[in-house]
């Protein structure tokens, strides 16, 4: 039992616990803070591996700036428990077997294939030197246009959640 | 020493999770929660194949999914809210304007 | 070599007078319509007879290649024309007649409101006739066959609003193309046979063949069904029903088409495909039975018919028999001499009924007419010189070319002679009863009245009597007259058989010793039985005015049948029409078009719409039903990657 595996499992773990409490959770605000605990182990997960730049990142963005933002959404709109309606029967009765069975399916060509090549821990060690250099050379025009996408997102933003009158007037 | 194997397979529990979280879950809101921890579940493993194969691309590419599904996360949330300004629920089953 | 004579201009002429008075007619003057249309069937008939200037001077058959039409493989069929003795014969006749009647109906037709269409029809009629009668081979031939037949149903239909005049065309066409069926068929066993349809070839392929004696082969199929083709083009039993209803078109139109040239297209035919009945003895048999079956039984019916015209139609029928059964006893040229004469005297017959038709106002019925010999004394002679012509008194032309007939007929058989004779004294006897019912006695229709009437198209007379008709109508009567009376002294001395010898050969039949006596004897009968016929119409029409009552109540049932042409006409309407309409409706309309085409095509529409309705329930408009079945469908993606990747 190396360390390793031992880091590996216990993050594991949390991020395990963190999935199955979203499910289990009846009120928003409890799912939104299990996630909020699975991102933070999939933080380890990544520096395990070695990727401390997009751990890092994980941990800035969308634990510090998405979830926030999620529950700040959640405290806004006073989102209360969930209430027992009747939903689809196909959602229960040929969705979840579906999704079941695909990754049923996976895992078993996943562990046929796979082997047992072990992963070392920090294989791949990600300095941000190295991710600027293949980001801003090899990656640029994706860059790019990832910052013209956040734009599009900001203006999308303020104008879906802007009230109707004001922006009634804008328009006149 | 860790398998490779052994991240994928918590890569894919995390995504079936989410896909079930989407399917059972009827506040609006979970399901967006549910949506961004499939993506997580997507990002480990392009960060475990990344190592596996020592291919840098691989967590550049982590970076650029974190950037669209916080764009993502941001018009979402705008339009939840738009919605719920005139449909004064955040009940999925009680979306649906769009049926035949 | 022989020069060009241009034969094909002589179709064409009057094709280009259909054409103009077709397209340009209706908005041109009746002055101008009347020249085009006289213009293009005079120039045609002056055409002919420079033609027959120039006969001595050919070398015969005369060839004359226009244009390509069919090649294929070893089969070639070209548009051609061919001229022998026969074609001039037919040449003659049918432009001749059909220029004179041309004028006659500039008269009788000039009220009409249609007036371009009909000329246009008559033109139409010219070109296709010619084309037949000149053609060089059989496909050509067709074309004109056809051709005739179409233009006969728009001629007698050309009152179309009539109801009975449309189905009267209608009936004339569809009984016309049965006949048609069996003429196609020969033409693809000649052609699958001799590989050609030219005149030439096929006659050189059949010559060295013998005679078939047994009865079933191949050039006796051959021949019957070009008969039964014959049987439907010149109204011979069974298919002879369309021709008295042909009587509901222009009297003209009976004239020409009904009695002097399409009709007699199917003895044209059989004369020109002698080398193949020649060698097929029972296909002959079955001519010469069924014209002179259908000879004497048109002949019955006619002696009961009121209506004048439809008493000519049967004798038309009946003559048209005359001339198979010349045919059918190898006696061709016989049968093409009555053709000729016959178009002289029938066609006569029928201008001067429309005449007397035009004369009294209308009316057709003969009981209504009467001692109109003094009203119409020009239309009196002339029909008179028909009567006795059609009646085989001599030296009119009917007498030489009917006993020429009767004498081949006695050569082959007796019984065909006897049938002949005893059809001769009731041709005789109805026709003279036509003369003495409509111009002896007294007047007994009504006083011709001012207003118009329907069936010919004058409407602007206002006199109380009968009166002559025009000039322009006398004319073509008075010339056609002076033909039957001497027409028919070309058949003195056997000229005309001599004439058309190098088309059928020297003669079918051979002449035994002492027949001189035998065939003045049988002259000399004909004449008798002809007068006898007379005496007893004079008897029962003129002396004696109340007998023919007292006779036909006496033969009660029977003349009633005799009278409604022995209800063929109901019989064939039983058997076939009304099988086949009943079997239309109930089978392939109910059945085929509604239950199976209509039900097929409805229940895809249906089954569509069912399908739809129950699909739809997937656009529920939940999110979550969505996502389900996304989730769903990729597990069967992912499922069938892996079996892929496996295999």
């Amino acid at each position: 039992m190396s360390f390793h595996l031992i880091l590996f499992l216990a993050f594991g773990a949390v991020c395990v616990g963190g999935a199955v409490n979203l499910l289990a959770q009846r009120h928003p605000i409890n799912s939104a803070l299990s996630l909020i605990a699975v991102m933070a182990a999939l933080a380890g997960e990544y520096l395990l591996l070695g990727a401390e730049f997009v751990a890092a990142v994980q941990v800035i963005v969308y634990a510090g700036a998405i979830m926030v933002l999620f529950v700040f959404v959640i405290m806004l709109l006073n989102a209360g428990e969930e209430e027992e309606t009747k939903g689809s029967r196909v959602a229960l009765l040929l969705g979840v077997p579906g999704v079941l069975t695909g990754s049923v399916l996976t895992a078993w060509v996943v562990l046929r294939h796979s082997g047992t090549e072990a992963v070392p821990i920090g294989a791949l060690p990600g300095h941000p030197t190295d991710i600027a250099q293949l980001l801003f050379h090899d990656f640029l025009l994706p860059f790019e246009v990832t910052s013209v996408l956040i734009l599009i997102a900001i203006m999308g933003a303020v104008v879906l959640a802007s009230k109707p009158e004001s922006t009634a007037r804008k328009v006149d | 020493m860790v398998p490779l194997s052994y991240y994928l397979l918590l890569s894919g529990f995390l995504f079936a999770c989410g896909v079930v979280g989407f399917l059972i879950k009827r506040n609006i809101i979970t399901i967006f929660m549910s949506i961004e921890l499939m993506l997580n579940g997507v990002n480990l493993s392009f960060v475990a194949f990344a190592a596996h194969w020592h291919a840098l691309s691989g967590q550049v590419f982590v970076f650029f999914v974190m950037v669209v599904a916080a764009a993502e996360a941001a018009v979402g949330l705008a339009i939840i809210i738009a919605v719920y300004r005139t449909r004064e629920t955040l009940n999925v089953d009680q979306l649906n304007l769009l049926k035949l | 070599m022989n020069p060009m004579l241009n034969l094909w201009l002589i179709p064409v002429l009057p094709l280009a007078g259909a054409a103009i008075n077709g397209f340009l007619g209706r908005k041109s003057s009746r002055s101008a319509v009347t020249t085009i249309a006289l213009f293009f069937s005079g120039a045609a008939f002056a055409m002919a007879l420079w033609v027959a200037m120039r006969f001595s001077s050919l070398t015969l058959p005369y060839h004359e290649y226009l244009a390509h039409w069919i090649r294929s493989g070893n089969f070639s069929v070209d548009f051609a024309f061919y001229l022998d003795q026969l074609s001039l014969v037919m040449l003659l006749v049918v432009t001749g007649v059909g220029f004179l009647i041309h004028i006659y109906s500039v008269g009788y037709m000039w009220d009409d409101p249609s007036y371009y269409r009909f000329f246009s029809y008559l033109n139409l009629f010219m070109f296709f006739m010619l084309t037949l009668v000149l053609a060089s081979n059989y496909l050509m031939m067709f074309i004109g066959w056809e051709g005739v037949g179409l233009a006969s149903y728009l001629l007698i239909g050309f009152w179309f609003a009539k109801d009975s005049a449309a189905s009267a065309g209608k009936k004339a066409f569809i009984v016309n193309r049965i006949g048609d069926f069996g003429f196609l068929i020969a033409l693809f066993l000649l052609i699958k046979h001799f590989g050609s349809l030219n005149f030439d070839q096929v006659f050189q392929s059949v010559k060295p063949l013998g005679a078939e004696t047994a009865g079933a082969g191949l050039l006796t199929a051959i021949g019957i069904l070009l008969m039964i083709g014959a049987c439907g083009k010149s109204a011979q039993i069974p298919l002879y029903i369309w021709l008295p209803d042909a009587m509901e078109g222009p009297t003209p139109v009976s004239a020409l088409i009904h009695a002097a040239t399409m009709v007699t297209a199917g003895v044209y035919m059989v004369a020109r495909s002698h080398v193949i009945f020649e060698r097929a003895p029972m296909a002959l048999t079955v001519v010469a039975i069924i014209g002179t079956l259908t000879a004497f039984f048109a002949a019955t019916i006619g002696i009961a018919q009121t209506d004048i015209k439809k008493v000519l139609a049967y004798s038309t029928v009946s003559q048209l028999g005359y001339m198979f059964m010349a045919c059918g006893v190898g006696a061709f040229s016989a049968g093409i001499f009555h053709l000729m004469t016959h178009a002289f005297f029938k066609g006569l017959l029928f201008l001067a009924a429309g005449s007397v038709i035009h004369a009294v106002g209308g009316e057709q019925d003969m009981r209504k007419m009467g001692g109109l010999k003094s009203y119409i004394p020009w239309t009196f002679l002339t029909m008179g010189i028909a009567t006795l012509a059609i009646s085989g008194i001599p030296p009119l032309a009917g007498f030489w070319s009917k006993d020429e007939i009767l004498w081949k007929a006695y050569q082959a058989s007796w019984v065909y002679w006897l049938i002949g004779l005893i059809t001769a004294f009731i041709t005789s006897f109805y026709m003279f009863r036509l003369l003495y019912m409509t111009f002896f006695g007294d007047y007994r229709g009504a006083q011709v009245d001012a207003h118009g009437h329907g069936s010919h198209g004058h409407n602007e007379h206002g006199h109380g009597e009968p009166h002559e008709s025009p000039m322009v109508m006398l004319v073509p009567l008075m010339i056609l007259a002076l033909l039957s009376l001497v027409g028919g002294l070309v058949g003195i001395g056997n000229h005309f058989e001599h004439f058309l010898a190098p088309v059928f050969g020297p003669g079918g039949v051979v002449v035994e010793s002492g027949s001189g006596i035998t065939e003045k004897l049988l002259m000399i009968v004909s004449v008798l039985v002809a007068a006898s016929g007379w005496w007893l119409a004079h008897l029962l029409y003129c002396a004696r005015p109340e007998l023919p009552q007292k006779i036909a109540d006496s033969l009660g049932g029977f003349y009633e049948a005799v009278v409604h042409k022995y209800y063929i006409d109901e019989l064939y309407a039983a058997l076939f029409v009304k099988p086949l309409i009943d079997g239309s409706t109930r089978i392939l309309w109910q059945g085929v078009d509604r239950k199976i085409i209509d039900a097929a095509v409805n229940d895809a529409g249906d089954g569509a719409r069912h399908v739809s309705d129950e699909v739809r329930h997937m656009q529920s408009g939940n999110i979550r039903s969505y996502a389900g079945w996304i989730a769903a469908g990729s597990a069967v993606v992912i499922a069938f990657m892996i079996w892929m990747g496996v295999r």
